[in-house]
């Protein structure tokens, strides 16, 4: 009866004092690859930094797309069909054909639109006003802006609306301004594949840095790995540092990337609000989110991690302590 | 403890290093391996640490075939035989201590532990004083005794060297192999192979000579003369 009690002690200490030791083992790891790393700043630096800007040029690419997308939010409500009416049509005509357009139920507002004040406004906000100046009419025509009624939900109703409109003798031209909105978003959503496919490419370079990197690592320190090897090292024991150094490249990576970022982003910031104001938009560029440093250092540290991983698996079989000593 | 049954072992392209070798080593035995250089010494003991397999015939040790160790098993072979070189193979970035509690690290010892093992092993082989130092401080004597340190502190059951002593005067040499006898007689099994027959003789104790991959000799000084 008490042998097997005395013999299940000490084993149930065993794997608790195991664990503590593998514990202490990839603390060990994790502490020491990050001595290395400090040990050579400029080395590091550099792989460090080459991994930030294959990390920064697609996160910047997406930080733009997002703050685009929230422009065409904005927009959403874009909902109105202009009628650009016959060169020559009078004030009156105008007035008259919106007074008819309004009694249809399937229009909800009209607005009309002056020449002059249209004119007006645009050379006070386009600079061209000199040009403007030199123009002996009025090129502009009368506008109507019309809102469909909550009649012409969904696309398809807005379109018939649209060309019924666009065949009235008094119409030149009539165009749906949500029709713009649309190219407008699937011109965001080439933009996001882009930048989707980007990452992906950029994430294979640096998988491909930091493999390089740790394969060169790996080789400087061959006579370490064959010792090890020799006092009976497993092949996880000899991975381990090279993985925390992969994974501390990533890391860095991603967080020069997020400097790199927000520099970007800073240094484009005035321009394109100056550019916004021009539009009478309050666009401005938004900057990283909550999310987006989390992605930039997590996806660098766990790429650097599979990259050395790929990298030390090919060559630490090659690493036979047998062979040398031949 | 080590059974080695008509082993031969060939290496790829070349002759045989090892002929039909067989032998039988106890536990707690210490025995020398003596022979010209290329007379197969080096080759039995890589043999014994899972460094290499035979070609044909069976390497027992501790009733386990060496022949059947694969990559996940091989490691765990390796903990139970302490090896020592001749060129001492010591990691000269790290220090002598560090060098020391590296077996510790691959058997995952706890740090609590770790401290005072290096220490005894480190005292065992009288460089406790120098455990701050680096290899390169060191003369090839004291790094000898470091590998010897390294190759005990996780207290395998078996100590392999291969010839310990080659580098070394002969006063320094038999300190060394006189360390061997000490491990020896407190229960450790110790397999030493050196080609400096007069050391060898002077030891009084067990010795196989091969010649050309061939055992032609199992000397036993108790069963014979001097």
């Amino acid at each position: 009866m008490a042998a097997p009690a005395a013999s299940a002690r000490p084993s149930k200490s065993g794997i608790a004092s195991r664990l503590v030791a593998w514990w202490e083992s990839h603390l060990f790891a994790l502490v020491s690859s990050l001595g290395r790393i400090t040990a050579r700043p400029g080395t590091s630096l550099m792989t460090a930094g080459v991994i930030a800007v294959s990390l920064a040029l697609p996160a910047t690419l997406q930080v733009s797309l997002n703050s685009l997308g929230q422009l065409s939010g904005q927009w959403d409500q874009l909902n109105q069909v202009s009628l650009f009416l016959q060169p020559g049509t009078t004030g009156d005509e105008a007035d008259t054909l919106a007074g008819q357009l309004r009694s249809r139920n399937d229009v909800d507002a009209v607005e009309l639109i002056d020449p002059d004040q249209a004119l007006d406004e645009f050379s006070r906000l386009s600079g061209f006003n000199q040009a403007l100046d030199a123009l002996p009419d009025n090129p502009l025509p009368w506008v109507l802006v019309v809102t469909p009624g909550p009649a012409t939900d969904g696309l398809s109703r807005v379109d018939l609306l649209v060309s019924q409109l666009g065949e009235l003798p008094q119409v030149e031209f009539a165009q749906f301004d949500r029709q713009w909105l649309t190219r407008f978003q699937s011109l965001l959503r080439i933009g996001q594949r882009t930048s989707g496919v980007m990452a992906v490419l950029l994430g294979i370079a640096v998988l491909l840095i930091v493999g390089n990197t740790i394969r060169l690592e790996l080789q400087s320190r061959r006579d370490e790995i064959e010792v090890s090897k020799l006092l009976g090292a497993t092949d996880g024991f000899v991975r381990r540092p090279f993985l925390y150094l992969g994974l501390w490249y990533g890391i860095l990576g991603g967080l020069l990337a997020m400097v790199l970022v927000s520099a970007v982003l800073l240094a484009l910031g005035g321009p394109v609000a100056r550019l916004a104001e021009t539009y009478q938009s309050d666009f401005r560029l938004v900057g990283l989110g909550l999310w987006e440093p989390l992605i930039l250092v997590g996806g660098g540290g766990l790429t650097g991690w599979l990259g050395s991983w790929l990298a030390a698996g090919r060559q630490l079989s090659r690493i036979d302590p047998s062979a040398k000593q031949r | 403890m080590i059974r080695f049954d008509t082993v031969t072992m060939r290496y790829a392209g070349s002759r045989e290093a090892l002929r039909e070798l067989s032998f039988e080593m106890a536990a707690g035995e210490m025995v020398f391996l003596t022979g010209h250089s290329g007379a197969g010494k080096s080759t039995l003991l890589k043999l014994v640490a899972g460094l290499e397999k035979a070609t044909r015939g069976t390497v027992l040790f501790d009733g386990a075939n060496l022949g059947r160790l694969n990559r996940r098993t091989l490691p765990f072979h390796r903990r139970q035989v302490g090896m020592i070189f001749q060129d001492h193979r010591l990691l000269h970035d790290r220090s002598i201590f560090d060098n020391v509690a590296l077996p510790l690290l691959i058997a995952g010892v706890r740090r609590q532990h770790l401290r005072k093992r290096v220490r005894g092993a480190l005292d065992r082989v009288g460089l406790l004083p120098r455990e701050r130092a680096f290899p390169l401080d060191l003369s090839g004597g004291e790094q000898q005794r470091v590998g010897i340190a390294r190759a005990v502190v996780n207290k395998p059951p078996m100590l392999l060297a291969d010839e310990p002593t080659g580098n070394l005067d002969p006063d320094l040499s038999f300190e060394i192999m006189q360390l061997f006898a000490d491990l020896n007689s407190s229960g450790l099994t110790v397999l030493v192979a050196s080609h400096d027959l007069h050391l060898v003789r002077h030891m009084k104790k067990r010795a196989l000579v091969l010649e050309q991959g061939r055992l032609i000799d199992d000397f036993r000084p108790s069963a014979g003369a001097v």
